[in-house]
């Protein structure tokens, strides 16, 4: 087995992409993603590749359009308000069928907001990060490990469906360390013949474009869309559960608050309080089948999120009414305390009865 | 000696607490422990205070902010009062007195008082009062292996700078004896 090393998760997402095949970044620095754009700045050169800061997060969008458009293996990263700029570009590779890698260091907002960790971007990246219908594969790693997972597979996801794919991390997993095993390097790429390569008037043109005058035919591209998403729906749902085939309550956080709701699971077990955990590691498609596997047998879920309660929706919608639904959140930065957290269990435990 | 260590490093920017953390949470990379390692990145930073958490542990790591220390070293005053209420009851705080002259006692904690910058320079090692203050917080709670820590050294000293591995195994020898 490979080495483990020590590496902050912003660095890990980064010599990741690298060994997925990817060799061009465009991006633009803020707090607190700017180690990953620092540390693609350094090696990117190395491996041939491109880093490229742009002049700013709408100019790099545009690049990774571009550069998809040519068949490449290409990623931005930035924090939840450049993510905000890029949502323009983000929807026309959608419309054009460009995949690509979206990384969002969550910090506080709405606005400036605050530079600490948040999870309040999970609306902006499941439901709608730019206009139009679209949806992206969203992935939540909960630790160092996972960050460097995730970008390792996330190019392989976006080449198979053609879709932008972003990981939504956030402050703490992005600027803390932990030991990381970094994968192979991958040496055999998928075939793009839909790439604007040239033709060399041996094929038809190729075209990236999400421009569609006549209202039919993009009616068309859209139910095809859709009936792809229904795929990705079937395929791709993944998610950690945790102590939950005899929960009465069944936490459901993913990313930076399932480290908490974890810690706040285990203390609630030896106290005789039969909680579990189900952690999301794709918010879209939202893990749907876990959720299911425990209705019946759950009493309530509670949802722990870094934000006002987000995910929390999509919990409501797959327990469909059949059990209660609560919520805790903590905001603008705060990262909640395991034993708040296990105050709220204990409270739903006395409401219960369990 | 308790298998899990839950510490929080503080002091001003410049002093070397992120390096400090780093040591430690190597020493549990290279034994092959659960580590993280987190570091205060927000505005307090530009202020010219930094802290980091760092825990080891034979289980997986929650929450790797660390809110209520086993261990708190605290290299400058306004870090010392900061978090010396934070740390829980049978605690360690260990303070380098040669910033932090007023000493809030608690009588539910061990309280380790290391002249450690004045130590370093004395002992022709300025800057190094970091490595002094983790050498006495492995002769108090022998967070790992002797020889660990050495080799923990060897690890985060970048080789352009190997001129300093020496010099940081000297610091936390003093650290040891202090």
């Amino acid at each position: 087995m490979a080495e483990k090393v020590l590496m902050k998760g912003n660095e890990a997402l980064a010599e990741s992409a690298i060994r997925a095949g990817c060799r061009f970044f465009f991006g633009y620095p803020i707090t607190p993603q700017t180690e990953l754009a620092a540390y693609m700045a350094k090696r990117m050169p190395k491996e041939g590749g491109t880093y490229l800061q742009a002049e700013s997060e709408i100019a790099a969008i545009n690049m990774v359009y571009g550069a998809s458009a040519c068949g490449a293996r290409v990623m931005t990263s930035s924090s939840s308000p450049g993510v905000s700029l890029k949502s323009e570009g983000v929807s026309y590779m959608a419309g054009a069928d460009l995949p690509g890698l979206i990384i969002n260091v969550q910090r506080g907002g709405p606005g400036l907001g605050s530079i600490q960790p948040s999870q309040s971007d999970y609306w902006q990246a499941t439901k709608a990060l730019g206009h139009g219908d679209f949806q992206m594969i969203v992935y939540a790693p909960s630790t160092v490990q996972e960050m460097a997972d995730c970008a390792y597979n996330a190019f392989d996801v976006a080449d198979k469906y053609r879709m932008p794919v972003m990981i939504l991390a956030d402050g703490m997993l992005g600027q803390m360390m932990e030991p990381v095993v970094l994968p192979e390097p991958k040496t055999e790429l998928p075939e793009k013949p839909w790439a604007c390569t040239g033709h060399k008037f041996e094929r038809e043109h190729n075209i990236a474009n999400s421009l569609y005058l006549t209202a039919e035919e993009l009616d068309r591209l859209n139910v095809e869309r859709f009936e792809r998403y229904e795929i990705v729906k079937q395929n791709e749902q993944l998610a950690e559960s945790v102590m939950v085939e005899d929960a009465d309550i069944v936490v459901v956080a993913f990313g930076a608050s399932a480290r908490i709701a974890r810690s706040a699971v285990v203390s609630a077990r030896k106290e005789g309080i039969k909680a579990g955990l189900i952690r999301p590691i794709t918010l879209w498609p939202f893990p749907t089948d876990a959720i299911k596997e425990t209705l019946g047998t759950a009493k309530v879920y509670l949802s722990v999120e870094m934000n006002m309660g987000q995910m929390v929706d999509d919990v409501r919608l797959t327990v469909n009414g059949q059990a209660p639904v609560e919520f805790f959140g903590r905001t603008g930065g705060v990262i909640p305390s395991p034993a708040e957290v296990l105050s709220k269990i204990e409270e739903i435990n006395g409401k219960v009865g369990a | 000696m308790s298998r899990e260590l839950r510490v929080v490093l503080a002091g001003f920017g410049g002093q070397g607490v992120l390096f400090a953390g780093k040591v430690i949470a190597t020493a549990g990379l290279i034994e092959d422990r659960e580590l993280s390692w987190l570091p205060s990145y927000g505005p307090e930073m530009r202020g010219g205070t930094a802290n980091c958490s760092v825990c080891l542990s034979d289980e997986p790591i929650g929450s790797p902010l660390v809110l209520d220390p086993d261990v708190l070293i605290a290299m400058n005053q306004p870090s010392f009062d900061k978090f010396v209420d934070a740390v829980v009851p049978g605690g360690l705080i260990i303070a380098d007195t040669t910033l932090v002259p007023t000493i809030k006692e608690r009588d539910d904690v061990t309280l380790c008082m290391v002249d450690a910058q004045q130590i370093a320079e004395a002992a022709g090692l300025k800057g190094l009062g970091n490595i002094v203050m983790v050498g006495k917080l492995f002769e108090q709670t022998g967070f790992c292996e002797r020889e660990t820590l050495d080799a923990a050294i060897d690890h985060c000293v970048p080789p352009k700078r190997a001129a300093m591995i020496e010099m940081n195994k000297k610091a936390l020898e003093l650290g040891m004896n202090a």
